[in-house]
Protein backbone atom coordinates (compact mmCIF):
# COMPACT_ATOMS: atom_id res chain seq x y z
CA UNK A 1 0.00 0.00 0.00
CA UNK A 2 1.52 3.41 -1.09
CA UNK A 3 -0.78 5.28 1.12
CA UNK A 4 -0.02 5.20 4.79
CA UNK A 5 -2.89 7.04 6.50
CA UNK A 6 -1.02 8.08 9.76
CA UNK A 7 1.86 9.05 7.72
CA UNK A 8 -0.51 11.42 6.17
CA UNK A 9 -2.20 12.73 8.95
CA UNK A 10 1.62 12.85 10.34
CA UNK A 11 2.87 14.50 7.80
CA UNK A 12 0.24 17.25 7.29
CA UNK A 13 0.75 17.67 11.34
CA UNK A 14 4.33 18.02 10.83
CA UNK A 15 4.21 20.39 7.63
CA UNK A 16 1.83 23.26 9.61
CA UNK A 17 4.53 22.80 12.44
CA UNK A 18 6.86 23.27 9.99
CA UNK A 19 4.98 25.94 8.67
CA UNK A 20 4.99 27.70 11.89
CA UNK A 21 8.53 27.02 12.75
CA UNK A 22 8.80 29.03 9.20
CA UNK A 23 6.79 31.82 10.02
CA UNK A 24 8.70 32.25 13.81
CA UNK A 25 12.37 31.79 12.51
CA UNK A 26 12.78 32.57 8.91
CA UNK A 27 9.88 35.38 7.53
CA UNK A 28 9.27 36.96 10.59
CA UNK A 29 12.73 38.25 10.99
CA UNK A 30 14.37 38.54 7.52
CA UNK A 31 10.73 40.43 6.52
CA UNK A 32 11.32 42.54 9.60
CA UNK A 33 15.18 43.17 8.83
CA UNK A 34 14.64 43.88 5.58
CA UNK A 35 11.36 46.34 6.56
CA UNK A 36 13.84 47.94 8.73
CA UNK A 37 16.61 48.44 6.33
CA UNK A 38 14.44 49.72 3.70
CA UNK A 39 12.35 52.19 6.23
CA UNK A 40 15.98 53.27 7.11
CA UNK A 41 16.90 53.77 4.05
CA UNK A 42 13.91 56.01 2.82
CA UNK A 43 14.46 58.07 6.13
CA UNK A 44 18.25 58.40 5.71
CA UNK A 45 17.13 59.45 1.78
CA UNK A 46 14.49 61.51 3.35
CA UNK A 47 17.35 63.25 5.49
CA UNK A 48 19.91 63.52 3.00
CA UNK A 49 16.86 65.47 0.59
CA UNK A 50 16.54 67.55 3.89
CA UNK A 51 19.82 68.26 4.58
CA UNK A 52 20.46 68.81 0.74
CA UNK A 53 17.81 71.20 0.65
CA UNK A 54 18.79 72.53 3.79
CA UNK A 55 22.53 73.59 2.69
CA UNK A 56 20.81 74.77 -0.72
CA UNK A 57 18.89 77.51 1.21
CA UNK A 58 22.12 78.19 3.54
CA UNK A 59 24.44 78.17 0.45
CA UNK A 60 21.70 80.96 -0.84
CA UNK A 61 21.30 82.75 2.07
CA UNK A 62 25.59 83.17 2.17
CA UNK A 63 25.40 84.32 -1.10
CA UNK A 64 22.95 86.78 -1.04
CA UNK A 65 24.37 87.83 2.20
CA UNK A 66 27.78 87.78 0.67
CA UNK A 67 26.25 89.99 -2.13
CA UNK A 68 24.72 92.21 -0.11
CA UNK A 69 28.01 92.87 1.63
CA UNK A 70 29.97 93.38 -1.09
CA UNK A 71 27.61 95.99 -2.16
CA UNK A 72 27.50 97.66 1.10
CA UNK A 73 31.06 97.52 1.12
CA UNK A 74 31.83 99.43 -2.15
CA UNK A 75 28.79 101.84 -1.39
CA UNK A 76 30.64 102.60 2.05
CA UNK A 77 33.96 102.74 0.09
CA UNK A 78 32.62 104.84 -2.63
CA UNK A 79 31.13 107.02 0.18
CA UNK A 80 34.38 107.30 1.90
CA UNK A 81 36.44 108.19 -0.97
CA UNK A 82 33.76 111.05 -2.01
CA UNK A 83 34.21 112.06 1.24
CA UNK A 84 37.79 112.23 1.57
CA UNK A 85 38.03 114.02 -1.82
CA UNK A 86 35.28 116.66 -0.80
CA UNK A 87 37.63 117.32 2.69
CA UNK A 88 40.80 116.65 0.41
CA UNK A 89 39.17 120.00 -1.54
CA UNK A 90 37.67 121.46 1.57
CA UNK A 91 41.27 121.43 3.26
CA UNK A 92 42.99 122.13 0.57
CA UNK A 93 40.75 125.70 -0.25
CA UNK A 94 40.89 126.53 3.43
CA UNK A 95 44.68 126.25 3.38
CA UNK A 96 44.84 128.39 -0.19
CA UNK A 97 42.35 130.69 1.58
CA UNK A 98 44.72 130.63 4.75
CA UNK A 99 47.75 131.06 2.54
CA UNK A 100 45.99 134.04 0.54
CA UNK A 101 44.69 135.91 3.92
CA UNK A 102 48.12 135.24 5.04
CA UNK A 103 49.47 136.41 1.98
CA UNK A 104 47.16 139.60 2.02
CA UNK A 105 47.94 140.29 5.21
CA UNK A 106 51.78 140.34 4.70
CA UNK A 107 51.21 142.30 1.81
CA UNK A 108 49.15 144.95 4.12
CA UNK A 109 51.68 144.91 6.27
CA UNK A 110 54.41 145.54 3.77
CA UNK A 111 52.52 148.33 2.40
CA UNK A 112 51.76 149.94 6.08
CA UNK A 113 55.79 149.64 6.24
CA UNK A 114 56.33 150.76 3.04
CA UNK A 115 53.58 154.10 3.95
CA UNK A 116 54.77 154.64 7.62
CA UNK A 117 58.56 154.76 6.43
CA UNK A 118 57.43 156.75 3.39
CA UNK A 119 55.35 159.07 5.93
CA UNK A 120 58.23 159.15 8.21
CA UNK A 121 61.04 160.15 5.42
CA UNK A 122 58.49 162.89 4.35
CA UNK A 123 57.53 163.73 7.82
CA UNK A 124 61.80 164.40 8.45
CA UNK A 125 62.39 165.29 4.93
CA UNK A 126 59.86 168.51 5.38
CA UNK A 127 61.25 169.26 9.08
CA UNK A 128 64.64 169.23 7.63
CA UNK A 129 63.92 171.32 4.90
CA UNK A 130 61.60 174.24 6.60
CA UNK A 131 64.50 173.74 8.75
CA UNK A 132 66.97 174.15 6.10
CA UNK A 133 64.92 176.69 4.52
CA UNK A 134 64.16 178.76 7.88
CA UNK A 135 67.98 178.43 8.25
CA UNK A 136 68.94 179.78 4.75
CA UNK A 137 66.44 182.58 4.76
CA UNK A 138 67.77 183.92 8.26
CA UNK A 139 70.90 184.19 7.16
CA UNK A 140 70.59 185.19 4.09
CA UNK A 141 67.82 188.48 4.80
CA UNK A 142 67.33 188.46 8.07
CA UNK A 143 63.93 187.87 7.58
CA UNK A 144 61.71 185.02 8.78
CA UNK A 145 60.36 182.06 7.08
CA UNK A 146 56.76 183.21 8.14
CA UNK A 147 57.50 187.24 6.43
CA UNK A 148 58.79 184.86 3.28
CA UNK A 149 56.11 182.66 3.55
CA UNK A 150 53.73 185.10 3.59
CA UNK A 151 55.29 186.91 0.68
CA UNK A 152 55.17 184.09 -1.44
CA UNK A 153 51.44 183.43 -0.41
CA UNK A 154 50.81 187.33 -1.63
CA UNK A 155 52.45 187.43 -4.67
CA UNK A 156 51.11 184.01 -5.35
CA UNK A 157 47.14 185.28 -4.66
CA UNK A 158 48.54 188.64 -6.89
CA UNK A 159 49.41 186.54 -9.58
CA UNK A 160 46.82 183.69 -10.23
CA UNK A 161 45.29 183.23 -13.71
CA UNK A 162 42.35 184.60 -14.64
CA UNK A 163 40.37 182.00 -14.57
CA UNK A 164 41.05 181.21 -10.74
CA UNK A 165 40.54 184.43 -10.27
CA UNK A 166 37.52 184.68 -11.59
CA UNK A 167 36.33 181.67 -9.66
CA UNK A 168 37.63 182.92 -6.26
CA UNK A 169 36.01 186.16 -7.02
CA UNK A 170 32.89 184.96 -7.04
CA UNK A 171 33.00 182.34 -4.13
CA UNK A 172 34.18 185.40 -2.24
CA UNK A 173 31.40 187.55 -3.03
CA UNK A 174 28.58 184.70 -2.71
CA UNK A 175 30.38 183.37 0.68
CA UNK A 176 28.53 184.38 3.63
CA UNK A 177 31.14 183.65 6.18
CA UNK A 178 34.40 184.85 6.04
CA UNK A 179 37.31 183.90 4.11
CA UNK A 180 39.35 181.30 6.60
CA UNK A 181 43.17 181.60 6.03
CA UNK A 182 45.02 178.86 7.35
CA UNK A 183 48.16 178.80 8.22
CA UNK A 184 51.06 176.33 9.90
CA UNK A 185 51.86 179.46 12.46
CA UNK A 186 50.53 182.12 14.42
CA UNK A 187 50.51 184.71 11.41
CA UNK A 188 52.22 187.96 12.92
CA UNK A 189 49.76 191.00 12.63
CA UNK A 190 51.81 192.79 9.92
CA UNK A 191 51.90 189.48 7.68
CA UNK A 192 47.74 189.41 8.11
CA UNK A 193 47.47 193.37 7.53
CA UNK A 194 49.45 192.84 4.27
CA UNK A 195 47.21 189.90 3.29
CA UNK A 196 43.97 191.90 3.78
CA UNK A 197 45.72 194.71 2.13
CA UNK A 198 46.46 192.29 -0.54
CA UNK A 199 43.38 190.24 -1.11
CA UNK A 200 41.37 193.49 -0.83
CA UNK A 201 43.27 194.90 -3.61
CA UNK A 202 42.93 192.11 -5.91
CA UNK A 203 39.46 191.31 -5.50
CA UNK A 204 38.42 195.06 -5.36
CA UNK A 205 36.02 194.32 -2.37
CA UNK A 206 36.10 194.40 1.62
CA UNK A 207 36.70 190.87 2.31
CA UNK A 208 36.48 189.66 6.26
CA UNK A 209 39.24 187.45 6.90
CA UNK A 210 39.12 185.10 9.42
CA UNK A 211 42.61 184.00 10.45
CA UNK A 212 43.62 179.74 12.07
CA UNK A 213 46.77 178.57 12.93
CA UNK A 214 47.01 174.45 12.24
CA UNK A 215 49.92 172.28 12.50
CA UNK A 216 47.81 170.27 9.62
CA UNK A 217 49.36 172.84 7.03
CA UNK A 218 53.25 172.56 6.84
CA UNK A 219 55.27 175.49 6.80
CA UNK A 220 52.33 177.38 3.80
CA UNK A 221 49.32 179.24 4.08
CA UNK A 222 45.96 178.68 2.56
CA UNK A 223 43.02 180.56 1.88
CA UNK A 224 39.46 178.63 1.21
CA UNK A 225 36.19 180.23 0.48
CA UNK A 226 33.20 178.72 -0.62
CA UNK A 227 34.93 175.72 -1.87
CA UNK A 228 37.81 177.19 -3.46
CA UNK A 229 40.96 177.06 -2.24
CA UNK A 230 44.45 179.34 -3.08
CA UNK A 231 47.48 177.69 -1.07
CA UNK A 232 51.17 177.81 -0.91
CA UNK A 233 53.18 175.17 1.43
CA UNK A 234 55.82 173.39 1.68
CA UNK A 235 54.08 169.96 1.36
CA UNK A 236 54.33 170.75 -2.39
CA UNK A 237 57.63 170.87 -2.67
CA UNK A 238 58.03 167.65 -0.57
CA UNK A 239 55.12 165.39 -2.27
CA UNK A 240 57.49 165.79 -5.52
CA UNK A 241 60.41 164.50 -3.28
CA UNK A 242 57.97 161.35 -1.81
CA UNK A 243 56.96 160.93 -5.19
CA UNK A 244 60.62 160.47 -6.56
CA UNK A 245 61.52 158.63 -3.02
CA UNK A 246 58.34 156.24 -3.80
CA UNK A 247 59.51 155.25 -7.08
CA UNK A 248 62.96 154.40 -5.77
CA UNK A 249 61.77 152.04 -3.06
CA UNK A 250 59.07 150.49 -5.47
CA UNK A 251 62.35 150.00 -8.26
CA UNK A 252 64.48 148.32 -5.24
CA UNK A 253 61.43 145.95 -4.14
CA UNK A 254 60.56 144.82 -7.69
CA UNK A 255 64.01 144.52 -9.59
CA UNK A 256 62.49 141.97 -11.58
CA UNK A 257 59.52 144.18 -12.76
CA UNK A 258 61.57 147.45 -12.86
CA UNK A 259 60.87 148.34 -16.43
CA UNK A 260 57.26 147.83 -16.64
CA UNK A 261 57.55 149.82 -13.02
CA UNK A 262 59.41 152.44 -14.59
CA UNK A 263 57.18 152.81 -17.26
CA UNK A 264 53.41 152.99 -15.50
CA UNK A 265 55.35 155.44 -12.98
CA UNK A 266 56.74 158.05 -15.76
CA UNK A 267 53.13 159.72 -16.38
CA UNK A 268 52.32 159.69 -13.09
CA UNK A 269 55.23 161.26 -11.94
CA UNK A 270 55.10 163.45 -15.12
CA UNK A 271 51.45 164.76 -14.53
CA UNK A 272 52.23 165.19 -10.62
CA UNK A 273 55.47 167.68 -11.96
CA UNK A 274 53.25 169.66 -14.55
CA UNK A 275 50.77 170.26 -11.54
CA UNK A 276 53.26 171.36 -9.55
CA UNK A 277 54.64 173.74 -11.83
CA UNK A 278 51.03 175.29 -12.05
CA UNK A 279 50.93 175.30 -8.33
CA UNK A 280 54.74 177.22 -8.34
CA UNK B 1 12.26 -3.23 -4.64
CA UNK B 2 11.17 -0.51 -2.09
CA UNK B 3 8.76 2.20 -3.75
CA UNK B 4 8.51 4.50 -0.61
CA UNK B 5 10.54 5.07 2.73
CA UNK B 6 7.06 4.82 4.06
CA UNK B 7 8.25 0.42 4.24
CA UNK B 8 11.26 1.37 6.10
CA UNK B 9 9.41 1.33 9.44
CA UNK B 10 11.51 1.81 12.88
CA UNK B 11 9.14 1.40 15.62
CA UNK B 12 5.40 0.09 15.37
CA UNK B 13 2.51 0.36 18.24
CA UNK B 14 -0.82 -0.50 16.83
CA UNK B 15 -1.76 2.66 14.22
CA UNK B 16 0.84 4.64 15.98
CA UNK B 17 4.49 4.00 13.40
CA UNK B 18 7.58 5.77 13.19
CA UNK B 19 9.15 5.40 9.57
CA UNK B 20 12.00 6.81 7.62
CA UNK B 21 9.54 9.84 6.06
CA UNK B 22 7.77 10.52 9.12
CA UNK B 23 12.36 10.98 10.41
CA UNK B 24 13.72 12.07 7.44
CA UNK B 25 10.62 14.90 7.92
CA UNK B 26 11.68 15.81 11.17
CA UNK B 27 15.40 15.42 10.36
CA UNK B 28 14.72 18.43 7.63
CA UNK B 29 12.42 20.33 10.04
CA UNK B 30 14.82 20.57 12.73
CA UNK B 31 17.96 21.58 10.02
CA UNK B 32 15.86 24.06 8.65
CA UNK B 33 14.10 25.60 11.69
CA UNK B 34 17.68 25.15 12.96
CA UNK B 35 19.24 27.09 10.41
CA UNK B 36 16.82 29.77 10.39
CA UNK B 37 17.22 30.10 13.78
CA UNK B 38 21.05 30.48 13.65
CA UNK B 39 21.24 32.72 10.78
CA UNK B 40 17.98 35.39 11.93
CA UNK B 41 19.82 34.96 15.37
CA UNK B 42 21.72 38.15 14.84
CA UNK B 43 19.98 39.60 12.16
CA UNK B 44 21.34 42.82 10.52
CA UNK B 45 19.19 46.02 9.95
CA UNK B 46 22.13 47.78 8.53
CA UNK B 47 23.50 48.27 5.12
CA UNK B 48 26.54 45.54 6.08
CA UNK B 49 24.88 41.79 6.39
CA UNK B 50 26.42 38.51 6.66
CA UNK B 51 26.15 35.97 3.69
CA UNK B 52 23.71 34.13 5.02
CA UNK B 53 21.15 36.43 6.00
CA UNK B 54 22.00 37.64 2.52
CA UNK B 55 21.08 33.84 1.19
CA UNK B 56 18.15 33.91 3.32
CA UNK B 57 16.48 37.23 2.24
CA UNK B 58 17.22 36.72 -1.45
CA UNK B 59 15.54 33.11 -1.22
CA UNK B 60 12.68 35.42 0.60
CA UNK B 61 12.38 38.22 -1.46
CA UNK B 62 12.37 35.58 -4.53
CA UNK B 63 9.43 33.80 -3.12
CA UNK B 64 7.76 37.05 -2.14
CA UNK B 65 8.40 38.00 -5.84
CA UNK B 66 6.59 34.93 -7.01
CA UNK B 67 3.42 35.20 -5.45
CA UNK B 68 3.02 38.38 -6.23
CA UNK B 69 3.55 37.75 -10.25
CA UNK B 70 1.30 34.82 -10.10
CA UNK B 71 -1.45 37.59 -8.94
CA UNK B 72 -1.76 37.34 -4.92
CA UNK B 73 -1.37 41.09 -4.05
CA UNK B 74 -0.40 41.13 -0.38
CA UNK B 75 2.27 37.90 -1.10
CA UNK B 76 3.09 38.34 2.56
CA UNK B 77 -0.01 36.86 3.67
CA UNK B 78 0.66 33.89 2.34
CA UNK B 79 4.35 34.00 2.25
CA UNK B 80 4.09 31.91 5.34
CA UNK B 81 2.36 28.67 3.72
CA UNK B 82 3.30 28.66 0.44
CA UNK B 83 6.93 29.20 1.24
CA UNK B 84 7.47 26.57 3.42
CA UNK B 85 5.71 24.00 0.49
CA UNK B 86 8.72 25.47 -1.76
CA UNK B 87 11.32 25.06 0.70
CA UNK B 88 10.86 22.03 2.66
CA UNK B 89 10.21 20.39 -1.13
CA UNK B 90 13.28 21.73 -1.98
CA UNK B 91 15.24 20.65 0.65
CA UNK B 92 14.01 17.67 0.97
CA UNK B 93 15.35 16.79 -2.92
CA UNK B 94 18.51 18.91 -2.29
CA UNK B 95 19.23 16.62 0.62
CA UNK B 96 19.09 13.32 -1.80
CA UNK B 97 22.73 13.88 -2.61
CA UNK B 98 23.54 12.57 0.87
CA UNK B 99 23.86 8.54 1.17
CA UNK B 100 21.33 7.00 2.91
CA UNK B 101 19.27 9.65 2.81
CA UNK B 102 15.52 8.72 1.47
CA UNK B 103 13.67 12.21 0.62
CA UNK B 104 10.25 12.52 2.43
CA UNK B 105 8.74 13.56 -0.98
CA UNK B 106 9.25 10.27 -2.42
CA UNK B 107 7.01 9.08 -0.08
CA UNK B 108 3.09 9.31 -1.83
CA UNK B 109 2.05 9.94 1.97
CA UNK B 110 4.18 12.94 2.14
CA UNK B 111 2.80 14.36 -1.21
CA UNK B 112 -0.55 13.01 -0.36
CA UNK B 113 -0.45 15.32 2.90
CA UNK B 114 0.77 18.50 1.17
CA UNK B 115 -1.75 18.20 -1.37
CA UNK B 116 -4.26 17.56 0.91
CA UNK B 117 -3.02 20.55 3.04
CA UNK B 118 -3.40 22.64 0.29
CA UNK B 119 -6.71 21.42 -0.99
CA UNK B 120 -7.79 22.65 2.63
CA UNK B 121 -5.85 25.80 2.34
CA UNK B 122 -7.91 26.98 -0.89
CA UNK B 123 -11.14 27.41 0.53
CA UNK B 124 -9.74 28.83 4.04
CA UNK B 125 -7.86 31.59 2.15
CA UNK B 126 -10.44 32.02 -0.40
CA UNK B 127 -13.68 32.60 2.59
CA UNK B 128 -10.54 34.19 4.77
CA UNK B 129 -10.46 36.60 1.43
CA UNK B 130 -13.82 36.56 0.18
CA UNK B 131 -16.18 35.64 2.98
CA UNK B 132 -17.82 32.41 3.43
CA UNK B 133 -21.01 33.30 1.08
CA UNK B 134 -18.71 34.98 -1.58
CA UNK B 135 -16.13 32.02 -2.07
CA UNK B 136 -18.92 28.85 -2.52
CA UNK B 137 -20.91 31.07 -4.85
CA UNK B 138 -17.84 30.88 -6.76
CA UNK B 139 -18.65 26.84 -7.21
CA UNK B 140 -21.49 27.86 -9.31
CA UNK B 141 -19.73 29.63 -11.50
CA UNK B 142 -20.83 30.63 -14.60
CA UNK B 143 -23.79 28.73 -14.22
CA UNK B 144 -24.31 26.29 -11.32
CA UNK B 145 -24.00 23.45 -13.69
CA UNK B 146 -20.75 23.88 -13.45
CA UNK B 147 -21.08 22.94 -9.64
CA UNK B 148 -19.99 19.61 -9.58
CA UNK B 149 -17.22 20.25 -12.30
CA UNK B 150 -15.66 22.43 -10.15
CA UNK B 151 -16.07 19.95 -7.44
CA UNK B 152 -14.11 17.49 -9.32
CA UNK B 153 -11.48 20.08 -10.86
CA UNK B 154 -10.29 20.47 -6.77
CA UNK B 155 -10.42 17.01 -6.29
CA UNK B 156 -8.74 15.82 -9.42
CA UNK B 157 -5.73 18.43 -9.02
CA UNK B 158 -5.28 17.85 -5.79
CA UNK B 159 -4.95 14.07 -6.45
CA UNK B 160 -2.77 15.66 -9.46
CA UNK B 161 -0.92 17.54 -7.05
CA UNK B 162 -0.01 14.27 -5.08
CA UNK B 163 1.10 12.15 -7.52
CA UNK B 164 3.32 14.38 -9.82
CA UNK B 165 5.87 15.46 -7.16
CA UNK B 166 5.29 11.85 -5.91
CA UNK B 167 5.98 10.71 -9.43
CA UNK B 168 8.58 12.63 -10.02
CA UNK B 169 10.62 12.38 -6.51
CA UNK B 170 10.31 8.20 -6.46
CA UNK B 171 11.02 7.92 -10.47
CA UNK B 172 14.15 9.89 -9.62
CA UNK B 173 15.12 7.57 -6.67
CA UNK B 174 13.95 4.04 -8.89
CA UNK B 175 16.17 5.71 -11.80
CA UNK B 176 19.35 6.09 -9.78
CA UNK B 177 18.39 2.64 -8.06
CA UNK B 178 18.68 0.88 -11.45
CA UNK B 179 21.15 2.41 -12.53
CA UNK B 180 23.54 1.39 -9.99
CA UNK B 181 23.29 -1.87 -10.68
CA UNK B 182 23.85 -1.30 -14.34
CA UNK B 183 26.59 0.80 -14.74
CA UNK B 184 27.56 2.08 -11.07
CA UNK B 185 30.02 4.34 -11.16
CA UNK B 186 29.15 7.86 -13.61
CA UNK B 187 25.50 7.63 -14.35
CA UNK B 188 24.53 7.75 -11.40
CA UNK B 189 26.48 10.63 -10.45
CA UNK B 190 25.01 12.53 -13.73
CA UNK B 191 21.63 11.08 -12.66
CA UNK B 192 21.71 12.37 -9.22
CA UNK B 193 21.88 15.92 -10.78
CA UNK B 194 19.31 15.68 -13.14
CA UNK B 195 17.75 14.28 -9.70
CA UNK B 196 18.69 17.44 -8.23
CA UNK B 197 17.65 19.66 -11.07
CA UNK B 198 14.10 17.65 -11.77
CA UNK B 199 13.67 18.62 -7.52
CA UNK B 200 14.04 21.87 -8.07
CA UNK B 201 11.57 22.27 -10.82
CA UNK B 202 9.09 20.26 -8.85
CA UNK B 203 9.85 21.94 -5.98
CA UNK B 204 8.89 25.03 -8.06
CA UNK B 205 6.29 23.48 -9.55
CA UNK B 206 4.25 22.63 -6.35
CA UNK B 207 4.82 25.72 -4.77
CA UNK B 208 3.35 27.67 -7.82
CA UNK B 209 0.60 25.09 -8.39
CA UNK B 210 -0.37 25.53 -5.07
CA UNK B 211 -0.33 29.62 -5.43
CA UNK B 212 -2.06 29.43 -8.63
CA UNK B 213 -5.10 27.64 -6.66
CA UNK B 214 -4.99 29.84 -3.84
CA UNK B 215 -4.64 33.20 -6.21
CA UNK B 216 -7.98 31.43 -7.99
CA UNK B 217 -10.01 30.69 -4.93
CA UNK B 218 -9.11 34.36 -3.59
CA UNK B 219 -9.75 36.28 -6.72
CA UNK B 220 -13.38 38.43 -6.67
CA UNK B 221 -14.63 37.22 -9.87
CA UNK B 222 -15.37 40.27 -11.70
CA UNK B 223 -14.64 39.11 -15.04
CA UNK B 224 -14.54 35.60 -16.96
CA UNK B 225 -11.40 36.07 -17.70
CA UNK B 226 -9.70 33.31 -15.40
CA UNK B 227 -5.57 32.70 -14.79
CA UNK B 228 -4.70 30.23 -16.80
CA UNK B 229 -1.93 28.24 -16.10
CA UNK B 230 -1.16 24.52 -17.33
CA UNK B 231 2.10 23.75 -15.78
CA UNK B 232 2.42 19.88 -16.72
CA UNK B 233 5.82 18.16 -15.41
Amino acid sequence: MLIDWFTILAQAINFMLLVWLMKRFLYKPILHAIDEREKRITKELADADTKRSEAEKERERFQKKNEDFDRHRDELLSKVNNEAKSERQRLLDEARQAADVLRTKRQDALKREQQSLNDEITRRTRREVFAIARKTLTDLSGTSLEEVISEVFIRRVRELNNETREDLATALKTSSEPVLVRSAFELPSEQRSAIQRALNEEFSIEIQVRFESTPEVISGIELTSNGRKVSWSIADYLTSLEESIDELLKEQSRPEVQSEAKAALKPESGTKSTALEEHK
Amino acid sequence: MRLSPDEIIFWQHGFLKLNATILFTWGLMLVLAVASKLITHRLSIGLKRSRWQNLLEIIVTAIEKQIEEVGLSQPRKYLGFLGTLFLFVGAASLCTVIPGYESPTGSLSTTAALALCVFVAVPLFGIWERGMGGYLTSYMKPTFIMLPFNIISELSRTLALAVRLFGNMMSGAMIIGILLTITPFLFPIVMTLLGLLTGMVQAYIFFILATVYIAAGTRVRKSTAEPKVNIEA
